[in-house]
């Protein structure tokens, strides 16, 4: 169907006759004129074919599974008891767990970070600990890890996107450690830097964040049981593209409040700004408590997909957590603090 | 408009049949229909292959609206690309007219992709209308795309020869201009439905406005070399 403009010569379409008569060829040899044809309808075929997949698909990355220092405890044995904070939700398989989540310091393509994450190095890795504390100090991370006893945290975790996952993870709870660095009087807030070096994160090569990433909590909030600290997921050690070798896990939030790869923690007086409230205050705020009655300004929070299934479920006020955490916010307007 | 002109461009668009070895460029339309539906192809076979990962309906949603949008934008690269080889003295100083040919089927093309697209968010929503309708009036991201796939279906069904005799061309023409509207809403729907990388919908955005430009340019142009004669 031709569109051409209403004054256009039209003369430039051939008829058959025309181009029959223009090029004997045609007639003379059919068998190469085939031959021809069916050399072009193919290059035609892969072009066009190649060149919409080239632009268009994305296959996910498949990631295996490498066994971690902390053994399989999770898989293939004995069930442990459930602990008081875990779910008893189907964990998600380790493989999708490990191959398809957001950590824009290796690009913003989900299937990125598992792609990517080889060039991240966890050893030698220090953390800082500052601000409003009694005990300020840099501390490698198999130091601070020998502090606590390890736990098993079965948690929700729900992405601001709407699909969520069950995560095993192996960590302590952040409270151990922030009451271990003795808190100042003033200290009203945790601020995590996650790392900031463009050759380990390739994504950072890009600014489409402010880096560092920054994440914060209110103290009460770091303080909770719930709110823990990961270095491990289901019983082996934290893979890099899930952040390794620290990240923070706050299930009642969406995911990215759990920052990860953290190099720094700050206590601080004054109420950090945070990376995603930075680049689009009105989408992401403070608290990104998960919250089915307050929609993203571009799509609903009410439902998610759970990954691995295929209908959408129903999102739970601060993700199914309520019960426990619900009396951190009494009084405040969950509308207005998102 | 003449009445030959019209013959010659629905003549153009005819499925060629049996006389392959005369009528040139006999392959294209085929060869373009066929290129144009590997994606779903390989789309069907990464979702029975679990290529798709651990989102699957997520990653066929957005893959379709990509190729809806690629085809869309590929369909209304046909008259630049004339006006612009035309410029350059290509094919006797008349400038390319096979793409022409093959609009009609790259835009029912992109259609069709625009409606799976469509039925994957459907199916992602359970079919359930009231979140639906929500979405399409509350959620600018979701009024602009569903805009864009209505306004693609007036153009669907009006893309046989047989309704350009009865619009007219003129008017013919003047109603599949909404393909430039559509193609600008569905550059925005992907702009919006972007959580924070705007590259590749600023580039789509660009593509659109570049063809836009070329076809303002060339008209301007083939007016005033009509004035002239």
């Amino acid at each position: 169907m031709t569109i051409l403009p209403p004054d256009h010569d039209r003369d430039d379409l051939p008829n058959d006759d025309q181009a029959t008569q223009e090029s004997p060829s045609r007639i003379v040899n059919p068998r190469r004129e085939f031959l021809r044809s069916a050399a072009m309808f193919s290059g035609t075929v892969a072009a066009l074919g190649g060149g919409l997949e080239l632009l268009t698909r994305r296959p996910g990355a498949a990631a295996e599974a490498a066994p971690g220092e902390f053994g399989d405890l999770a898989q293939g044995q004995v069930r442990r008891p459930l602990g008081p904070y875990d779910t008893s939700e189907p964990v998600t398989p380790y493989a999708q767990a490990t191959s398809y989540n957001n950590f824009y310091e290796f690009g913003t393509d989900k299937a990125d970070p598992a792609r990517l994450a080889g060039s991240l190095k966890v050893r030698p890795w220090t953390v800082k600990i500052d601000g409003e504390v009694r005990k300020p100090q840099t501390v490698d991370i198999d130091t601070l890890q020998s502090w606590f006893p390890l736990e098993d945290r079965i948690y929700r975790m729900r992405c601001v996107e709407g699909w969520s996952m069950v995560m095993p993870w192996l960590g302590f709870p952040l409270a151990a450690l922030i009451r271990r660095m003795e808190p100042t009087g003033k200290a009203k807030y945790v601020q995590f830097t996650a790392l900031n070096d463009p050759k380990q994160f390739p994504g950072q090569r890009s600014r489409v964040l402010d880096w560092p990433y920054v994440e914060a909590l209110r103290l009460d909030e770091a303080l909770h049981p719930l709110a823990f600290m990961a270095v491990g997921l289901q019983g082996r050690v934290l893979p890099g593209q899930n952040g390794a070798p620290l990240r923070l896990a706050v299930p009642w939030k969406y995911g990215f409040k759990s920052i990860k790869s953290i190099v720094r923690i700050t206590l601080t007086e004054k109420q950090p700004k945070t990376t995603w409230s930075i680049a689009a205050p009105d989408e992401y705020g403070f608290f990104a408590n998960v919250n089915p009655a307050v929609p993203h300004p571009r799509w609903s929070q009410a439902t998610e997909r759970r990954i691995g299934e295929l209908s959408r479920r129903k999102t739970l006020p601060f993700n199914g957590y309520a019960e426990q955490v619900a009396g951190l916010y009494k009084g405040m307007d969950l509308k207005k603090f998102y | 408009m003449s009445k030959p002109l019209l013959q010659a461009s629905a003549g153009a668009v005819k499925a060629p049949v049996r006389r392959t070895a005369s009528k040139p460029l006999a392959w294209l339309v085929p060869a373009v229909t066929v290129g144009g539906s590997v994606p779903i192809a390989v789309l069907m076979w990464d979702a029975y292959t679990g290529a798709l990962g651990a989102n699957p309906v997520q990653r066929a949603e957005l893959q379709t609206g990509l190729l809806c949008l690629a085809l869309l934008i590929l369909s209304l690269a046909a008259t630049p690309l004339r006006l612009v080889t035309a410029r350059l003295g290509l094919a006797g100083g008349k400038g390319w007219t096979w793409p022409a040919r093959i609009r009609k089927s790259l835009g029912l093309l992109a259609f069709g992709y625009g409606v799976l697209h469509f039925l994957i968010y459907l199916f992602d929503q359970g079919f359930t209308l009231s979140t639906v309708t929500e979405d399409v009036i509350k959620r600018p991201f979701v009024t602009a795309g569903f805009t864009a796939l209505l306004l693609l279906l007036p153009l669907a069904l009006t893309s046989t020869p047989k309704s350009v005799k009865r619009l007219g061309f003129a008017r013919w023409t003047r109603l599949h201009q909404l393909a430039y509207l559509a193609v600008s809403l569905g550059a925005l729907h992907y702009w919006w439905g972007v959580k924070k990388d705007h590259t590749p919908p600023l580039i789509a955005a660009l593509v659109i406005a570049m063809l836009f430009g070329l076809r303002l340019l060339g008209r301007k142009k083939a007016r005033r070399s009509v004035v002239r004669a």
